[in-house]
């Protein structure tokens, strides 16, 4: 499936099927975007790094 | 059953696997998004708590650990336990877990404050790494060689605003072979391990280290069974280092990212796959302790 990028406009290609919270790079603009809504599926920006993030 | 509960804020590659792993295996599973989860800690619902298990997923160190602990406080049998993930985050509960039981780790020593963390890292001896307690992925991870390097990196860290960063962990530089060890573990089975290889000092795989198949002989297997254990179990990433007298225990992860793990392996492990079986295996467990 191909969005587009809310940052760019540039395509976003996911992988089927598509999770809520799921995280994506724009290939064009390298923003890092998150999946917030299925239905339809729709884009936003991802939150940034925090500092206690990792494994 | 009742569903397993998958906490994620972030569904990445790894969690999509696992979605996968429990779809294959048509277990039921909720996929809950932990920037929305909370709980009321008065007193539990009545009847058997709401899920069968819940997989911790969560990216955020501080609300996986808030999340295992109101889902255990709610009788739900969680992978990792808030024990584990309180551990696991803070590198000076960990090593002194490690060292209680024996398992070999670099030398190491903790300052409580930058101020006294050159002295701490001249007494240990250059060149030294200085990490913070919390995080990953090689963060605010220095190398340094001589006093004067160490002096600027503390400096630094003085000048952070989070109390937690004031305090100095150090440990000995191991010279390594341009790589270091991740083994995987779930419960007692070692899931498998991959080398990481770097051009850099650090080797993480979030630092674009490649990853590939290493043998699990027992010289690694052994003591990354036995640091998973120290420090709670569950599924678990359990970082080595070869040094010249041997493997040592760098550190143990409890939210363990496994796609350069995957890849490297391809069909001969199936990383997901361990994961859902170490949680249906705590659910089987939780399940037999209500019916007693």
């Amino acid at each position: 499936m191909t969005l587009t990028c809310p940052e760019c406009e540039g395509p976003v290609l996911l992988t089927e099927p598509v999770r809520l919270s799921e995280v994506a790079q724009c290939a064009d603009c390298s923003s890092e975007l998150e999946v917030v809504g299925l239905d339809p599926v729709t884009l936003d920006l991802a939150p940034e790094i925090e500092e206690d993030w990792g494994e | 059953m009742r569903p397993v509960a998958v906490l994620a804020s972030r569904v990445r590659y790894e969690e999509k696997r696992i979605f996968a792993a429990l779809e294959r295996r048509g277990v039921a599973f909720t996929h809950v998004d932990t920037r929305r989860f909370g709980a009321e800690l008065e007193g539990a619902p009545d009847g058997p708590p709401e899920y069968a298990a819940a997989l911790n997923r969560e990216i955020s160190h501080s609300r996986a650990l808030y999340a295992s602990l109101l889902l255990e406080a709610r009788g739900v049998a969680t992978v990792n336990t808030s024990e584990a993930i309180a551990v696991c985050g803070d590198k000076v509960r960990t090593s002194l877990l490690l060292r209680r039981a024996g398992i070999p780790t670099p030398r190491t020593a903790v300052a409580l404050s930058p101020e006294e963390g050159a002295d701490a890292a001249e007494r240990l001896g250059f060149p030294v790494v200085i990490k913070p307690l919390t995080g990953s992925w090689g963060r605010l991870v220095a190398a340094v060689h001589d006093r004067a390097q160490a002096e600027t990196v503390l400096e630094h860290r003085a000048a952070l605003p989070s109390p937690q960063q004031h305090i100095i962990y150090l440990q000995e530089f191991v010279d390594k072979p341009g790589r270091d060890v991740r083994v995987i573990v779930a419960g007692d089975e070692v899931v498998g391990a991959t080398y990481r290889y770097s051009d850099g000092w650090r080797t993480n795989a979030a630092r674009g280290a490649r990853s590939a198949p290493c043998p699990p002989t027992p010289e690694l297997t052994e003591p990354a069974r036995a640091a998973a254990r120290a420090v709670g179990g569950g599924v678990l990433g359990v970082d080595l280092v070869e040094g010249p007298a041997g493997p040592l225990v760098l550190e143990v992860n409890h939210a363990v990212e496994f796609q350069g793990f995957q890849q490297a392996h391809g069909d001969a492990v199936d990383v997901a796959d361990a994961i859902v079986s170490h949680v249906l295996d705590a659910a089987s467990g939780a399940r037999s302790r209500e019916a007693v």
